[in-house]
C-alpha cells in the first residue's frame, strides 16, 4: 500500500497540468486564453507551495512521517508550475521581446519579486536529489528555508498585480503566514522565571 | 488610424445583408438568431479591425457592480430591472430636465458606431455599438458659465446589483468629463449593440462610450447627469488616485504604476496570437488629441 502513496501524489499534482493542457488544445480557455494560462498556473504554484509547507506541520499533528515523502515531489511541483507560469509570460504572452520584459522585471514591483521568488527556487530545484542531502549535509537544511521567503514573495506578487480586489490574493497569505507561524517553535516554555 | 467604417471591415455583400438585417430588426423580426449575422467568418480582414464576437463582447465584462469576476455581469444582470429608467440632467444648468429612457429614444436616432474598446487592464475589443452622440442630448439643457465638467452617476441599487453589497468601490459607480470632452462628437450615448437593444451586463439601459479613453470611464447605467464646476472624483479615482487619473486616455506611453500600456491583447484571437501595439488615444488621436493641446499627459494621465 504504502508504495503507491508517492506514485499517487505525483499523479494527483500532474493533473492540473493534465487539465491547462486540455484546455489549450480544445480552446477552453474563454477570451483572453494567455491572461487564462497565466493565472491558472501561477495560482497552481501557490498552492503546491501550500501543500509543500503543510507536510511538517502535518506529520506533527498526525504524528506520521510519511507526509514528509511528500514534500520532494511537492516541492518539485512548485518548481514546474512557477516555471510554466514564468514560460507563459516570457514566452507566450511577450515573445521572448527581452526589451518590454527587461523593463516590466525592473519598473513593477509585482513582476520583479515573482521573478525573483522564480530565481530563489532554482537552487532548491538543483539540490532537492537525495545525494545533494547527503552532500550538503545541515546546509541543506538551512538552504532549502529559502522556500519560507519564496512563499511570501508568491503571495506578494498576487497580491500586488491585483487590481483592488485582495480577497483571494490575500487568503494565500493568511494561510501561508499561518503555514509559517506553526513552525515557530515556543521556546520559553522552559524558561524559568525565577 | 481613423475609426472603421463598417464597408472597411466586411466585404460589401455581407455588409448589404447586414443592412437588410437591421431593417428586419426594425420590422419586429428580433427573434431573428444573431448566428445568422456572417460576422464570426474570420478569413477576412485585417486581425485588428475585425468585430469582436457578440458572445465575447456579452459575456467577458468589467461591471462590478455585477460581481467581480468578468463573468460575473452576464449571470448577475439577466433580472435586472431596467424599466422604469429616468435620467436627470441636473447642476449647472439654466432649466434641469428628467427623460424617460422612452423619451430619449423618441428624440434620438440611434446609429451604428464601431469603435475600438481598450480596458486599462491590457486588452481589446471591436464593438459595433448602437447610439448618438451625448452632444445632442446635452444641448436640450442651457449649461451656465459655471459649468466646467460633467459628472455621470450609475445606479445605486444593492438588492438587484449584488457587487454593491461589499465596498469595493464607493458607490454609486462616478465618472466625470471635461465639458468639450463630453460635447465630442465621438462621446456616444450607447442604446444597443450588433443591432440589437443593448443587454445588461453592457450597461443598459443607458450607458456613455468614449473611444480614445480607457473602458473604465465609459460609465453604465447611468441615472444622473450633473453639469459641475469642480473637476469630480471618479469611483476608480477615489480608489486609487496614484492608479487611475481623471482623463484616462488611452495612451501607450504612460504606464499603469504597476503593468504597461504599450501594447494590449485582442479579445477573441486565440491563445497563439502575438500582442498589439496600443494606439495613442486608442486610435482616434486625429478626432480628439486637439482637445489636449498644450497639456502634459504624463501629468494629466
Amino acid at each position: 500500500m504504502k508504495k503507491y502513496l508517492k506514485p499517487g501524489v505525483f499523479i494527483l499534482s500532474s493533473i492540473p497540468f493534465l487539465i491547462i493542457l486540455y484546455k489549450i488544445f480544445l480552446n477552453k480557455l474563454g477570451p483572453e486564453p494567455v491572461k487564462e494560462i497565466t493565472h491558472f498556473t501561477g495560482e497552481w504554484t501557490l498552492i503546491f507551495i501550500c501543500l509543500t509547507l503543510s507536510m511538517s506541520p502535518l506529520k506533527r499533528f498526525t504524528k506520521l512521517t510519511v507526509w514528509i515523502s511528500f514534500r520532494r515531489t511537492l516541492g518539485l511541483f512548485v518548481f514546474f508550475y512557477a516555471t510554466l507560469h514564468l514560460l507563459t509570460y516570457v514566452g507566450l504572452d511577450y515573445r521572448f521581446s527581452w526589451s518590454p520584459i527587461l523593463d516590466d522585471v525592473s519598473k513593477k514591483k509585482y513582476i520583479f519579486i515573482g521573478f525573483a521568488a522564480w530565481l530563489l527556487l532554482l537552487p532548491l530545484a538543483i539540490t532537492s536529489s537525495q545525494k545533494m542531502v547527503l552532500l550538503l549535509k545541515n546546509n541543506w537544511k538551512k538552504l532549502h528555508r529559502l522556500i519560507y521567503v519564496i512563499a511570501i514573495f508568491g503571495s506578494l506578487h498576487y497580491i500586488w498585480l491585483s487590481k483592488t480586489i485582495f480577497f483571494r490574493p490575500l487568503v494565500y497569505l493568511i494561510i501561508i503566514l499561518v503555514l509559517l507561524a506553526l513552525r515557530i517553535k515556543i521556546k520559553n516554555r522552559n524558561i524559568n522565571y525565577g | 488610424m481613423k475609426k472603421f467604417k463598417y464597408s472597411e471591415i466586411t466585404p460589401e455583400e455581407i455588409y448589404k445583408n447586414r443592412r437588410s438585417f437591421i431593417k428586419s430588426i426594425g420590422l419586429g423580426a428580433s427573434s431573428l438568431a444573431i448566428s445568422t449575422i456572417p460576422f464570426s467568418n474570420k478569413s477576412f480582414a485585417n486581425d485588428r479591425d475585425k468585430l469582436t464576437s457578440y458572445k465575447d463582447i456579452t459575456t467577458y465584462n468589467n461591471y462590478y457592480e455585477f460581481g467581480t469576476s468578468k463573468s460575473d455581469p452576464y449571470r448577475n444582470s439577466q433580472i435586472f430591472k431596467t424599466t422604469p429608467w429616468e435620467i436627470s440632467i441636473e447642476g449647472e444648468v439654466e432649466k434641469p430636465i428628467k427623460l424617460s429612457m422612452e423619451e430619449i429614444s423618441e428624440m434620438f436616432v440611434s446609429e451604428e458606431r464601431i469603435y475600438r474598446l481598450r480596458c486599462v487592464e491590457g486588452w481589446s475589443m471591436v464593438i459595433p455599438w448602437m447610439g448618438f452622440s451625448l452632444s445632442k442630448l446635452l444641448s436640450k439643457v442651457n449649461p451656465t458659465n459655471k459649468a466646467k465638467f460633467v459628472e455621470f452617476e450609475s445606479v445605486y441599487d444593492p438588492a438587484q446589483m449584488k457587487g454593491q453589497r461589499y465596498p469595493v468601490l464607493n458607490w454609486p459607480y462616478n465618472e466625470g468629463l471635461r465639458i468639450d470632452e463630453a460635447m465630442h462628437p465621438l462621446t456616444t450615448v450607447v442604446t444597443g449593440l450588433y443591432g440589437k437593444k443593448l443587454p445588461n451586463q453592457n450597461g443598459a439601459p443607458f450607458r456613455i462610450f468614449i473611444p480614445w479613453k480607457y473602458g473604465f470611464k465609459s460609465a453604465k447605467a447611468i441615472v444622473k447627469i450633473k453639469f459641475v464646476e469642480n473637476m469630480p472624483t471618479s469611483s476608480w479615482m477615489w480608489a486609487s488616485p496614484r492608479e487611475y487619473g481623471f482623463y484616462s486616455n488611452v495612451n501607450p506611453n504612460v504606464d499603469h504604476p504597476r503593468w504597461s500600456q504599450a501594447t494590449e491583447r485582442i479579445i477573441g484571437e486565440g491563445v497563439w496570437a502575438p500582442r498589439v501595439k496600443t494606439l495613442m488615444f486608442n486610435g482616434y488621436g486625429d478626432e480628439v488629441a486637439s482637445l489636449y493641446t498644450g497639456m502634459d499627459l504624463k501629468k494629466y494621465f
